[in-house]
């Protein structure tokens, strides 16, 4: 004969049922119920889950003067993070004690490779920049892949800030607050500033295979007059020769051009076809082969990466 | 050189490109762009692995003019190849499966933005499978990341920013050790391509320089990658980015982002410090106890998950645990069985996610499991999909959760003394709670008791692509199952082609 238990809720069989019927309740346990009032009996039930101010529950869990868990384990937390930290920073000391000196010419990373970059760098890939033969000739795949990354994280930025056309519409009517007031000495100054500094990043970037410079450092600076143009003028007068079908025009045609020039390369190169793109006499503007093309690809597509971050950021779109 | 010899750098490149044309095409246009460049790389990876097969050896491929120390080059063997064949139709599955709901979690402007971070993260995960170099695996790690977030984030709901932000700060955590652990392996052998570093170490070892040096690039090598593939202490983003995400997006997050990491460590390990270098610096044994634990606390989380996507994400993390045990066991026979558990685990964890959320979708979009009652009933083909995956999950005869735990034990009798019971106890403790919450979940959704209400008499069929995507994968999974000693044969290959 069975007899009926008291405290049948809390026999192992009884929480093992409700587990299988996945009828536990989250809550058990963990909050003190306030008594009931009035307000909390509706209709035959009793508990109403939509009562439970959940800001006040967080607040109070979170208060850590009542909740000494909550206390203690934040202490610990900052404790260990420090300890963490410390450790990491006595083994890499400990690790950069034990390296090769720097510079030393008879250290490991003075070796064959290095040597054929130096020497033979503008004989084979015709620049007589070794960083950008090293970067944009030897090691193509490597900067393709590095381009893509700014091109992805610029998508990233998209996805996270790009406004659907009611919001665009809302940003519009508030953005005007704020576009630049008309100030004399800022356009002035602009006016003379901007054309040197774009005159100054398009030669950073056409002579990225004869001087310190490329593709990436000129883009920056590109970028940056521009946005110094956008916060002197405002929106509306960049608009008129930097607008979205622009920008999406430049951007798109110049990583397009780059990807069709790469997968030229990667298949001619690793074929042994002979490259229909001249190496040039080193020290020319008009020499390196697809260099010269590669550093304009990547200028453009970091100029309107910057400019895109900016505008993005300020009003989520061109 | 023969045209298919192009292929893997054909597929990452295409990829690459793919995403950069789609920045200007609308939703639907991506969309086919992407499942036809998918397909593509599908079908090279299948011709490069019969070609590699045929010559019986690996190639490398010269990105470029310039030959390897100097230049880029990538590597294809039989496990590079094998690996890129099913990473590339779990991709294309995993899209076709969540198609419908891509479209209507994402924001009609956004849409295409979707596809050039799937594009240019299969292009990543082909290029770090592939990659014969280090500083290129890095690079790709990168680009691998990045989209990674961006298709976490890209479901415009308040959880899913936080649970991108998580992910990036683990995950930049775990690139950061990586990326120093590489500067200083570079410092210390002066080369980044796998082969010389791996003679540099070796006469490093030798000659016993840089010893201190070379430990703490091991660890910091580890540990990056382990951050990276979310082993178990470093586990806290996952629940909320799989769960939270549109389920293309977890499926391959789960099934391929986090394994793509495991794989890079295996080549690292095999190609460029030396396995028994790894083996007697111990980080192996680092990894296998965390693993075990992992295995153990993943499914002891999983039972007390409420949510049925949770409950798949921390299973993930038990999952997770069992290939860095195997890893652990530091014998061929343990990174075999590793090797074919990463492919077990992505062709069945993106059926579940699938099939999860069919029934969800049956149930109101709910996802506790009182809403669940019944689903199967609801949306029949999702809930034949789910009891699939989940006895396969659990270890059942006939598929591939089956091989890969019997390779695992027998690998464990193969390993040193003290680690053959443990191993053994912790694998049979795991599969038993692995059946208790798969378990308890079939029972669930084939119960048509207290079934609410509101969507008692609703059906749910599922559209043509989602259905061929569960088919494909259920069949992929008795494949496995059934055909299991050709593919170990594969993969032991493969893995004696790297050393």
């Amino acid at each position: 004969m069975s007899r009926i238990r008291d405290d049948y809720e809390h026999s192992l069989w009884c929480r093992l049922v409700r587990w299988v019927n996945g009828e536990t309740d989250p809550m058990k346990g963990k909050m003190e119920m306030e008594p009931l009032r009035e307000s909390d009996l509706i209709g035959d039930s009793v508990y109403n889950p939509d009562r439970l101010d959940r800001k006040k529950v967080e607040q109070y869990l979170e208060d850590t003067e009542k909740n000494t868990e909550i206390r203690a384990f934040r202490v610990l937390y900052s404790m260990a993070s420090v300890a963490l930290c410390l450790l990491l920073i006595a083994v890499l000391l400990l690790a950069v004690s034990w390296l090769p000196v720097l510079g030393d010419p008879n250290g490991p990373n003075n070796n064959e490779v290095s040597a054929r970059y130096v020497e033979k760098g503008m004989e084979e890939s015709g620049a007589v920049n070794m960083v950008t033969n090293m970067i944009l000739s030897y090691r193509g795949f490597d900067t393709f892949g590095e381009t893509c990354v700014l091109f992805i994280a610029a998508t990233c930025v998209i996805v996270l800030l790009r406004k659907n056309e009611e919001e665009i519409e809302n940003a519009r009517e508030t953005d005007w607050k704020y576009e630049p007031k008309p100030d004399a000495i800022l356009q002035k100054t602009t006016l003379v500033l901007v054309p040197i500094i774009f005159l100054y990043g398009f030669y950073i970037i056409l002579n990225g295979h004869l001087s310190p410079g490329g593709g990436f450092s000129g883009g920056a600076t590109i970028g940056a007059g521009l946005i110094l143009y956008v916060t002197t003028f405002g929106f509306h007068k960049t608009q008129r020769f930097f607008g979205e079908k622009t920008y999406e025009i430049v951007k798109v045609g110049a990583l397009s051009l780059y990807s069709v020039t790469m997968i030229y390369y990667f298949y001619t190169g690793a074929n042994q076809i002979r490259s229909m793109i001249p190496l040039g006499t080193p020290g020319n503007i008009l020499s390196s082969g697809m260099i010269l093309p590669i550093n304009i690809f990547v200028g453009l597509e970091v100029a309107c990466t910057m400019y895109a971050f900016f505008a993005l950021f300020r009003r989520g779109g061109m | 050189m023969s045209l298919v010899q192009n292929f893997p750098c054909f597929s990452i490149v295409i990829c690459m490109a793919a995403g950069i044309f789609s920045t200007p095409l609308k939703g639907k246009q991506a969309k086919r762009m992407t499942l036809a460049v998918v397909t593509m790389v599908a079908m090279m990876s299948v011709l490069t692995l019969l070609y590699v097969m045929d010559a019986g050896g690996s190639f490398v491929y010269t990105m470029g003019r310039f030959p390897a120390p100097w230049g880029n080059e990538i590597r294809a063997g039989i496990l590079e190849t094998l690996l890129a064949t099913i990473f590339s139709l779990v991709m294309l599955f995993s899209l076709l499966g969540g198609m419908d709901q891509v479209f209507r979690d994402i924001d009609e402007t956004k849409v295409n933005l979707y596809f050039i971070l799937v594009d240019l993260l299969l292009s990543s995960l082909l290029a770090i499978i592939y990659t014969n170099d280090l500083f290129t695996g890095y690079v790709f790690v990168e680009i691998n990341t990045i989209a990674a977030c961006g298709m976490i984030m890209i479901r415009r709901s308040g959880r899913s920013l936080i649970a991108a932000t998580r992910y990036m700060v683990m995950s930049l955590i775990g690139s950061g050790l990586f990326l120093i652990g590489l500067a200083m392996l570079y410092d210390i052998s002066g080369h980044l391509l796998m082969e010389n570093v791996h003679e540099a170490v070796t006469h490093l070892v030798q000659t016993g320089e840089y010893g201190i040096p070379l430990l703490v690039i091991i660890s910091f090598i580890t540990v990056g990658l382990a951050i990276k593939s979310g082993l178990y202490p470093f586990h806290s983003w996952m629940p909320d980015a799989y769960g939270y995400s549109t389920i293309s997006s977890s499926s391959i997050l789960s099934a391929l982002v986090s394994k793509s990491y495991i794989i890079l460590l295996i080549k690292i390990f095999y190609r460029v410090i030396g396995f028994d270098n790894i083996v007697i610096s111990k980080i192996v044994n680092v990894l296998f106890v965390f693993g075990l634990v992992g295995m153990v606390m993943g499914s002891v989380s999983a039972i007390m998950a409420k949510d049925i996507y949770k409950m798949i994400a921390y299973s993930s993390i038990a999952q997770i645990g069992y290939i860095y045990m195997g890893i652990g066991l530091a014998t061929e026979e343990g990174m075999i069985a590793a090797v074919f558990h990463v492919l077990t685990h992505a062709i069945t964890k993106s059926l579940l996610f699938l099939s999860a959320k069919g029934l969800t979708v049956a149930s109101g979009r709910k996802r506790s499991f009182s809403a669940l009652q019944g689903a199967a009933f609801r949306n029949p083909l999702a809930g034949a999909a789910f009891l699939v995956g989940s006895l396969s999950m659990v270890g059942t005869p006939m598929l591939a959760g089956f091989i890969s735990k019997l390779l695992f034990a027998m690998a464990a009798l193969g390993a040193t003394s003290e680690k053959v019971l443990i191993t053994l106890i912790v694998l049979a403790v795991s599969t038993i709670l692995n059946a208790v919450y798969f378990l308890h979940t079939v029972v669930r959704i084939y119960t048509p008791v207290n079934v609410p209400e509101e969507y008692k008499y609703m059906r749910v069929h599922a559209s043509p692509g989602t259905a061929a995507a569960l088919f494909w994968l259920i069949f992929l999974n008795f494949f496995m199952g059934m055909m299991s000693q050709p593919i170990t044969d594969l993969i032991r290959f493969g893995i004696e082609m790297f050393a």
